[in-house]
């Protein structure tokens, strides 16, 4: 009854506002949904409320970034409908949104690859994990260490709000151990977006920074990454030297992979289900594949070929859940 | 009859007008002291206060406001110093020693400058003045206090010409007059009795600039490179108080541990804008006496 009641208010809103004269068939959807969170979605997103709203003319999409601990914030305190972020919600933040009434619900939207850029004057152009820990730990502070000119290194981050901040903090500066006490070394330069880490790093030899790979540009190289040396392999895995590309994330051949995500507060309905929907749909996944990550299906589909299959049976059946309920 | 009650009207019309400010500030302070409060809890406030490491997402979390008090206090001395000498140094200019058409020229261009938004020298300060300065003094990033204290210092130099200016110009013609009776030079009348003269009002508008480049954010968020390291030199990255506000409110949960060590950063900078505006509003007022 509620809904119907906000629903009839926007549509007055919407038809006064669009000057008293065009006519809305009442048959379609029409509202206004907030997406917020993650940077390094925030172009995709933004690509598929595009379209989106090529499909839903009278449905409004405003996408704004800041940050995944920005959307997830804003999940908790109820002023988005679909939070994005790069990183899984924290057990400690999901029981501050139960507390509020918010129950988040999470959809896999994609696939990412974390890029390890460099200026393109530096001659180093492969490091390990381990090399990664000690350089953004402060342990190794130059860049002869690895290779390269007698240069301090300068390690770029992403402010806290950031995803992917805390995805590279927890993979590569605690090397994924949990109880870790380690930190990003102090002398690291937070910067507010990944735009500028693109443009230190372009500016500057020695610079080190990292980002989404739908971030990587001309500008900045790059660097091949491999879990551990040659000698510390375990029979003979992990030692080989991968790019950032769609194949090898898909592979899981590059070590710094991960999923990105959307949540919404309870199972999502009226117009943020079209919208999480149309995301889910191929038409909402290739806008994905243009701002240059991994979708979903390649990505179960890679799984399959390397005979790995099952492994993401919940989405999957949750998926078929939403089908379901859509023809109902 | 109705003149005096249109007159009542409007009389405690302007007495409401200026009751609220009074209660709209007490009210910030209080709800500031409010949420700061909360933190102390859990928190102590020594550590608070003392703490040299500022870690909000680790566990547990420390909140070390040192390094945090230490980037503001760098990047505003280090405008001050560039920005203090400069301004005063125009507003005599412009006060006494200017012809009257270059004078309307200059004020006007002042105003101008007060009105760039701080975005825009921000983004200047990014693609321009920190490569810049990286090559200058061949640093390892541009990204750095001296960045943030020159952009800073091209902020508050409006403020302080104008207000220095006043002051210069209030100073009684019959002062300069007696002086130049006595055999002064141009220079030793403007050096010897104007400035002194105006002294107080130039001190009240370095303070306002200081209030103004203390409580900035967008530019030194921008620049500055944000690394809560206590700082050493000025060449050095480093995180003011208010970029921490601002990088940090937005993914905070309302009513957690962050939130409100938030807050009390809020509270330490209210504290500080609040007794360097008193001391600008003290020496305003000797100045008029």
């Amino acid at each position: 009854m509620n809904i119907v009641l906000k629903l009839t208010l926007i549509v007055l809103v919407m038809f006064f506002a669009a000057g008293c004269g065009e006519e809305v068939d009442p048959n379609e959807p029409v509202g206004f949904i907030q997406v917020k969170g993650s940077d390094t979605i925030v172009n995709a997103a933004q690509k598929t409320a595009e379209e989106f709203m090529k499909e839903y003319p009278h449905i409004f999409v405003a996408v704004t970034g800041g940050g995944s601990g920005v959307g997830i914030a804003s999940l908790i305190n109820k002023t988005c409908d679909v939070a994005t972020a790069s990183r899984e919600m924290k057990p400690k933040e999901i029981e501050l949104a139960e507390k509020r009434g918010v129950f988040p619900k999470e959809f896999t939207v994609a696939h990412d690859g974390v890029a390890v850029i460099v200026n393109k004057d530096n001659p180093v152009d492969k490091l390990t994990i381990e090399d990664l820990h000690k350089i953004f730990t402060g342990k190794a502070a130059n860049w002869k260490e690895f290779g390269g000119k007698d240069l301090p290194i300068v390690t770029l981050s992403r402010e806290v709000s950031s995803g992917t901040h805390i995805y590279f903090k927890e993979e590569v500066v605690r090397l994924g151990k949990k109880d870790s006490p380690e930190e990003f070394s102090p002398q690291t330069l937070l910067l507010t977006s990944s735009q500028t880490i693109v443009e230190e790093v372009a500016a500057n030899e020695a610079a080190i920074g990292y980002l989404g790979m739908g971030y990587v540009s001309e500008r900045t190289k790059p660097l091949l990454l491999a879990l551990v040396t040659a000698e510390r392999a375990v029979a003979g895995k992990g030692s080989e030297f991968y790019p950032p590309d769609v194949n090898n994330v898909i592979k899981k051949t590059y070590p710094l992979s991960r999923p990105l995500y959307f949540y919404t507060n309870g199972e999502p309905q009226g117009v943020t289900k079209l919208f999480i929907d149309f995301t889910l749909s191929p038409k909402g996944q290739q806008q994905f594949i243009e701002t240059g990550f991994v979708p979903i299906e390649t990505e179960r589909r890679g799984k399959r070929d390397d005979g790995r299959g099952g492994m993401d049976e919940g989405r999957e059946k949750r998926d078929e859940r939403t089908l379901n309920a859509q023809k109902d | 009859m109705p003149r005096k009650i249109s007159e009542y009207v409007i009389e405690s019309f302007i007495r409401l007008s200026g009751l609220l400010v009074i209660i709209f500030v007490f009210l910030i302070f209080l709800f500031l002291l409010r949420d700061s409060l909360s933190l102390f809890g859990a928190y102590r406030v020594g550590e608070f206060l003392f703490g040299r490491n500022w870690l909000p997402i680790s566990e547990p979390p420390k909140f070390g406001i040192v390094p945090l008090l230490l980037g503001s206090i760098y990047v505003t001395v280090g405008a001050i110093v560039i920005c203090v000498p400069m301004g005063v140094a125009a507003a005599m200019f412009i006060a006494e020693v200017a012809p009257k058409s270059l004078k309307h020229i200059l004020k006007s261009l002042v105003e101008i400058l007060a009105s760039i938004p701080s975005v825009v020298l921000g983004f200047i300060g990014i693609v321009w003045l920190s490569p810049f300065l990286k090559h200058t003094f061949a640093l390892p990033t541009g990204m750095c206090g001296l960045t943030g204290s020159l952009l800073l210092a091209f902020m508050a130099l409006p403020t302080i010409i104008s207000i220095s200016e006043d002051a210069l110009v209030g100073v009684p013609r019959t002062y300069k007059e007696a002086a130049f009776g006595l055999g002064a030079t141009r220079w030793q009348a403007l050096w010897r009795i104007v400035l002194p003269c105006a002294s107080s009002g130039i001190i009240a508008g370095v303070m306002l600039g200081i209030g103004r480049v203390i409580g900035e954010t967008m530019v030194v968020m921008m620049v500055t490179g944000n690394s809560p390291v206590v700082p050493v030199s000025i060449l050095q990255p480093l995180r003011t108080l208010t970029a921490t506000i601002a990088g940090e409110m937005g993914e905070t949960v309302s009513g957690s541990e962050h939130y409100f060590a938030l807050f009390a950063v809020g509270l330490v900078l209210f504290i500080i804008t609040f007794i360097i505006n008193f001391i600008a509003d003290s020496c305003l007022r000797r100045a008029r006496k």
